[in-house]
């Protein structure tokens, strides 16, 4: 396959930036959408020219820490990390538009490079068990019902990846924080500190300079990990009933 | 900030605010219609003019009339707010954005749909509730009452075919708007369960399609008769 990429560049977050055009040759439509931009890095480093950067870990689908919103959609035109997504979901002569995730609260640090540690700010804000709850327990020693696991399991599979913010109008990033109050919400560990992580953990997303919730429902439509719209609920139905119960005045 | 300030001044909060208004201003559209609705009861306004009197004396209504104008203001203003936040939250839009992929199109332009609903919301209080309580309308004798001929000022709007059409466009922004806002403000407020979420949705989507299409027959048909 022959392609036109259309690529951010910016040199800091500083800079101003702007899209340059680049061509590809013979890629293969088996590549992974990060083995098509290795194939171009390879290609400006042989030429002396800056390489692209973009954010990568695992290649597997399963860390997060892969971006990208490529042809107007964050992770590209499947419902999958950009590192799972592949060159056969395009076509021969193509122009592929690739821009970073846009929000206040990930400002760009190279390229396409955004600074998701928002995030991690929002997760140590409450996103956890203050306790040690000790070792794997034995099956069944705390018994939950098999939906309420389920439930909670599937908040869990939120890999922090941000396609939510970049995928919503208002940059909102209520999809991530309400699948991380969920998973320890739905769970006895986790419950005790419910309503507390709930007030914390919604305080801070707003002082990172997320956007509001319009339900929508793009986050979900386009989360690679496919969570919910019902935890944004949950976490709703969690910060108001924290906020009339809890002892802080 | 007092924990209720606190809360109300969070994303969620605002949020909150708007599905309450929002749920209010739903069941004021149904109250608004089934009054209208006897402008098509065929006995020269009498029905009409004697509800909309009685409207006028009772406290309790007018009551609820100033709250039902506070809550069309807060929903405005918290509108304001939060597309201001919102637009602030993504300073550098994206070159190619494809939304209509995730999301339909009324729940990405609720503020555009709120925006031509709150025009003709202004030209529909200048049009008859302006003229009716500040206009000196005329006088009709219903039974033993004297009561304001609260009929013929919407007998005379609806014999302009431009205002008709204006009318039923607004409707259809009005569907729009309520296409997506009915089932939001369930969202927001956090209920959201499998066993009723479905039936909220479509129970929703009928009010959106029934409600405003009501509203709009009865122009047109006070048009019809006109001519």
């Amino acid at each position: 396959m022959n392609l036109t990429l259309k690529v951010w560049r910016q040199k800091n977050a500083s800079d101003k930036g702007g899209f340059r055009e680049y061509k590809v040759k013979d890629i293969s439509e088996h590549m992974s959408f990060l083995e098509m931009l290795d194939v171009l890095n390879e290609e400006l480093l042989e030429k002396g020219e800056d390489p692209v950067h973009f954010d990568h870990d695992c290649r597997e689908g399963i860390c997060g820490m892969c971006s990208l919103h490529i042809n107007g959609k964050p992770h590209g035109p499947l419902q999958t990390t950009t590192c799972q997504l592949h060159m056969r979901s395009f076509n021969d002569g193509e122009t592929i538009t690739i821009e970073p995730f846009r929000a206040k609260a990930f400002p760009v640090v190279k390229d396409l490079v955004v600074d998701r540690g928002a995030f991690d700010r929002i997760i140590q804000s409450g996103g956890y068990v203050t306790v040690n709850t000790g070792g794997v327990p034995d099956a069944n020693e705390i018994p939950i019902p098999k939906v309420i696991a389920d439930e909670a399991f599937d908040s869990a599979t939120c890999i922090g990846c941000g396609a939510c913010v970049a995928a919503c109008k208002n940059a909102s990033a209520m999809l991530f924080v309400s699948a991380k109050i969920s998973q320890l919400a739905l769970l006895p560990q986790g419950k005790v500190e419910r309503k507390e992580r709930a007030e914390k953990m919604v305080a801070q997303m707003d002082a990172e300079g997320f956007g509001a919730c319009t339900n929508t429902g793009a986050c979900s439509a386009e989360c690679p990990k496919e969570i919910k719209l019902s935890n944004i609920a949950r976490m709703n139905r969690e910060y108001f009933t924290a906020s009339v119960t809890t002892e802080n005045v | 900030m007092s924990w209720v300030t606190k809360t109300l001044n969070s994303t969620l909060g605002r949020k909150l605010i708007m599905a309450l208004t929002g749920i209010f201003l739903i069941l004021f559209l149904v109250v608004h219609l089934a009054g209208n609705l006897q402008l098509l009861i065929p006995d020269e306004g009498e029905s009409f003019n004697l509800y909309a009197h009685n409207m006028s004396i009772n406290y309790f209504i007018r009551s609820v009339s100033i709250i039902n104008f506070a809550f069309i203001l807060l929903h405005v203003v918290y509108s304001i707010v939060l597309t201001r936040h919102n637009k602030k939250a993504r300073p550098v839009a994206y070159a190619e954005a494809k939304g209509s992929t995730n999301s339909t199109w009324a729940s990405r332009n609720m503020g555009i749909l709120g925006t031509l609903i709150f025009i003709f919301l202004l030209v529909h209080l200048r049009g008859f509730w302006y003229r009716l309580k500040f206009g000196l309308p005329d006088k009709v004798m219903v039974g033993d009452a004297e009561v304001d001929n609260a009929f013929i000022i919407v007998v005379e709007a609806f014999k302009n075919p431009i205002y008709v059409g204006f009318y039923v466009l607004s409707m259809v922004f009005l569907a729009f708007h309520l296409s997506h806002g009915f089932a939001s403000a369930f969202q927001t407020l956090g209920l959201n369960h499998k066993k009723y979420t479905p039936i909220i949705e479509k129970v929703g989507l009928g009010f959106a399609i029934l409600i405003p299409t009501l509203f709009a027959l009865i122009p047109i048909v006070m048009y019809l008769q006109s001519i």
